[in-house]
């Protein structure tokens, strides 16, 4: 398993000073997550889908003998199911419930790109609207080569809780799937 | 006994000492808020529960501090008293004192200090400030007053100690009371100069009921204590034993009459009498001489001088024997118990590192096979043995029968339907049903609690059962079964079952619901685990303060667990809590649909059947298959899981039987039993019905579990629900 798994050290780094963040691509569009909350990646392998979740629960997976689901982001921001190609990976990051517990979720993403330092001061806060995701998904707006790279919130986004509820819903609506 | 006092005192102490630290961090937190009702309500039931299990015990002295304890926060609980800092420390400083009691009394079972004693008293006199008069007056009863002493003079004995006679009943055992927890107790209120045990009554060793009491006791002891406190030692057996309480210096006649009305020869008691120092040689002689005397005029026990004389010398035996039997207990208590504890995800960790290196081996072994290398290949198989014996250890170190948490209930339910006037018999089912050390742990309280209000509301008086045609003994049951990746503990009772309109109006009245509120049977049943609700009309010492049962549903819902009510007005409730085993191994048979594998617990399976390609249309067209005469009903698990079609040369049907509820599970193949972890799935799972778990299989996949009770519950559901559904069903 050694040889398909990036391992992932976090140098010190202050609050106030830059952080360093993952940047990863979905559907064509740049994302960044901190690199705190990332345990590992995964190449992207045959996971176990699981019935009667919603769409953008895509399995799960064996990780190191835990039992971890993943996430298709593309689908938890409401748009169209992810293909998987050579390049999807699975990020394993360390979410933080509602009630203290941390649980670890897996994120499909099409690809990553690279682990880059962000000043603090090239973050914008979130706008109102026009980022095409829900705004308290984004935790902020980073300005990287001129371009703009949405920071993920991910707590906010791997909410268990809340994707708990949208389960328990889609489960409950359809059922027997007759 | 069927089960090891001594065993299960070591699991009070601990989780006293876990209550108690529970309670130190709550009372810290509360001088910082003050009115965090969460947190005094903690405090409370920390109290509450040290209460009850040291009652069960027998730890009297335990539970009469916390009693005045639980009586002061309860009255915080309900408003009447502020909290204060002054109240905190004080109830600080009674942790404290309680940690000391419980290392004294459970521990060492010693004696308290003097320091400590004077400490208690100290406790006591803080919290009568802080309680409503009618209790201080109770109080101020048991404060140890001056003695009277009565001056020596003419007539008066020269012993200045107290003379106490116990005699206790045949039943003292049966009713579950230990006489040496008294003579225990009463070493708290001074010191026992002298004990002398009698046997006479013990018959021989055929006619000998091991349950039966036949012990008397002499006691010389040395105390400023007065003759109520000495009394209320014994109060609580009271029933069972004679006691007698002689002063120090009491008077000549008051011995005689003591030594004339026990049972023993008159002779035999005189001499212990001098021996343990009660009266000197001259009082038993002038005592004896005046019983003689007294018996001349009677004509009875004319020569009792003589008998005197030949049993003269069997009392220092008897004294002997009396202390090897007392050394011997206490070389019993001293010795170490044989456990480590250790921390459960201590545990964790190494069985997922072994499960790892389950799925590791089966790879090496995999290679080396192919290697055509026979000895790496006789090496690997070697390795692999012994992994899967060190999986099967490790494994089984996390799992114990629940048979050990459901026989100290025994012992409780003896308790509390003497103390109730009730009888009560508990009978145990499924004490082999293995289950999560943890689980069993956690799940040791709510069910003490469940079981007291089965005893304490739940079965009626037996004049009450005779009147309603039922036998007068009660039966309270407690049943455990593995069900599909789930343990299912079941109490049930015979009762009088719930009052569904008296919870209700319980429920308006404590603001739970609304009045006009319109609920089914279920949901008022349910109304009981709210917090702060409680129907019994008078607070007794058992329950009624209503913590119990918001205890229990925490407890449950913390462990992901159910609990679900049943009752028939008259004829009894039954709880039944389902809770997940966490990391138990169930026997699995492995079905693989499409590409999936899927686990079907192998206690619900009873047998395959193979679909024949006519069996297969027929079958799918009335979603029904005639099996040997009976319907059996189908689920396609493909449809179930909304899968792709399935063109393949070959369809399965599994029969699981759930329930009294036959199903066919009609799957693509099978993939043969085995024996699997349960992996949780988490949290984000957790609404979904029919699944129950995970578990990784050999080549490193995940394969789920199903939970068949719930999935054929579903469809039942569903297709009851309506007409449109029973259509789309048929189009299939």
């Amino acid at each position: 398993m050694g040889d398909r798994s990036i391992a992932i050290r976090s140098t010190n780094t202050n609050e106030n000073e830059d952080a360093q963040y993952l940047t990863f691509s979905l559907s064509g569009e740049m994302f960044a997550i901190g690199i705190l909350a990332i345990k590992e990646i995964i190449e992207y392998s045959q996971m176990t889908s699981v019935p009667m979740m919603p769409s953008f629960v895509r399995g799960v997976i064996n990780v190191r003998g835990a039992v971890v689901p993943v996430i298709d982001l593309s689908a938890r921001f409401g748009r169209k199911v992810s293909d998987v190609t050579r390049r999807s990976c699975i990020v394993i990051i360390e979410a933080h419930g509602d009630d203290g517990n941390n649980q670890d979720v897996g994120v499909m993403v099409d690809a990553v790109s690279a682990v880059m330092e962000i000043p603090s001061s090239e973050i914008e806060p979130p706008p109102s609207f026009g980022a095409k995701i829900r705004v308290d998904f984004i935790s902020g707006m980073a300005k990287v080569n001129g371009n703009f790279v949405i920071v993920l919130d991910v707590n906010r986004v791997l909410s268990v809780d809340e994707m708990a509820l949208l389960s328990d819903v889609s489960a409950n609506e359809n059922p027997t799937a007759l | 006994m069927s089960f090891d006092l001594d065993q299960v005192i070591q699991v009070f102490i601990q989780e006293a000492r876990e209550l108690l630290q529970t309670m130190e961090a709550a009372l810290l937190h509360l001088e910082n808020e003050p009115t965090d009702s969460e947190t005094i309500d903690e405090v409370f039931r920390a109290a509450h529960t040290i209460k009850g299990s040291a009652g069960l015990f027998g730890l009297n002295e335990i539970v009469s501090f916390t009693h005045v304890m639980e009586d002061v926060l309860d009255h915080v609980r309900s408003g009447d008293t502020l909290i204060d800092k002054k109240l905190i420390a004080l109830l600080l400083e009674s942790g404290d004192h309680l940690n000391e009691l419980i290392t004294v009394f459970a521990v060492e079972k010693g004696q308290l200090g003097e320091a400590a004693v004077k400490r208690e008293q100290g406790l006591l006199n803080g919290f009568a400030l802080y309680r409503p008069i009618q209790h201080v007056s109770i109080l101020s009863n048991v404060e140890p007053t001056v003695p009277k002493v009565e001056l020596y003079n003419e007539g008066n004995v020269a012993s200045n100690l107290w003379h106490i006679s116990l005699r206790f009943g045949p039943e003292v055992f049966r009713n579950g009371m230990e006489p040496s927890s008294f003579i225990r107790f009463l070493s708290s209120l001074g010191k026992i100069v002298r004990i002398t045990t009698l046997f006479d009554t013990m018959p021989d060793a055929d006619l000998m009921d091991p349950e039966s009491c036949y012990l008397g006791f002499e006691i010389e002891f040395d105390s400023t204590a007065d003759k109520n406190s000495i009394a209320d030692v014994f109060r609580f057996v009271n029933e069972d034993c004679v006691v007698h309480i002689l002063p120090p210096h009491s008077k000549l006649t008051e011995y005689m009459e003591l030594i004339k009305s026990l049972p023993e020869s008159n002779t035999r008691l005189g001499e212990i009498l001098v021996e343990s120092g009660a009266l000197t040689p001259q009082e038993l002689e002038q005592s004896l001489e005046f019983q003689r005397n007294e018996a001349e005029v009677s004509g009875k026990n004319a020569l009792l001088g003589d008998i005197l004389v030949a049993q003269g010398s069997v009392e220092p035996e008897l004294v002997k024997a009396a202390l090897d039997k007392q050394t011997t207990i206490k070389d019993q208590k001293s010795k170490e118990n044989h456990f480590i504890r250790v921390q459960a995800d201590k545990l964790d960790s190494l069985i997922n590192l072994i499960g790892e290196l389950v799925i590791a081996g089966a790879g090496a072994s995999l290679i080396a096979r192919n290697s055509g290398n026979a000895s790496l290949h006789e090496a690997s198989s070697v390795v692999t043995d012994l992994v899967e014996e060190i999986r099967d250890s490790a494994l089984r170190l996390r799992m114990v029968p629940i048979g050990e948490t459901f026989n100290r209930f025994q012992r409780v339910v003896r308790d509390v339907s003497q103390e109730l006037g009730k009888e009560i018999e508990l009978v145990i089912a499924g004490a082999d049903t293995e289950v999560d050390k943890t689980v069993v742990e956690k799940i040791a309280d709510p069910l003490m609690h469940l079981l007291r209000n089965s005893m304490d509301h739940g079965i009626e008086s037996p004049a009450r059962r005779t009147a309603a045609g039922k036998p007068a003994k009660g039966t309270l049951k407690l049943n455990a079964y593995h069900d599909s990746g789930c343990i299912v503990i079941e109490i049930s009772d015979d009762g009088s079952g719930l009052n569904r309109d008296r919870i209700l109006s319980k429920a308006i009245e404590a603001g739970l619901v609304s009045a006009n509120a319109s609920l089914t049977d279920q949901e008022i049943y349910k109304l009981i685990f709210e917090p702060g609700f409680s129907t019994a009309e008078t607070v007794t010492n058992l329950s009624g303060r209503g913590v119990g049962m918001d205890v229990v549903k925490r407890n449950i819902t913390s462990l992901r667990g159910t609990i679900d009510l049943d009752s028939l007005p008259g004829l009894g409730t039954m709880v039944r809590i389902r809770l997940p085993l966490t990391l138990a191994i169930i026997d699995g048979f492995l079905v693989g649909v499409g590409q999936a594998s899927y686990v079907v617990p192998l206690d619900l399976v009873r047998e395959c059947v193979e679909l024949s390609d006519a069996q297969r249309n027929t079958a799918r067209e009335r979603n029904h298959l005639n099996l040997r005469g009976e319907v059996l009903p189908l689920v396609y698990l493909r449809n179930h899981f909304d899968m792709p079609d399935y063109t393949g040369r070959r369809e399965n049907v599994v029969v699981v039987r759930t329930a009294n509820q036959s199903a066919g599970l009609v799957v693509d193949e099978f993939q043969g039993e085995f024996q699997t972890v349960i992996k949780p799935l988490g949290k984000l799972f957790s609404g979904l019905r029919g699944i129950s778990g995970s578990t990784i299989l050999g080549n490193g996949e995940v394969a789920l579990i199903l939970d068949v009770p719930a999935m054929v519950h579903q469809i039942t559901q569903t297709e009851n629900r309506g007409p449109v559904r029973q259509s789309a069903a048929q189009l299939r």
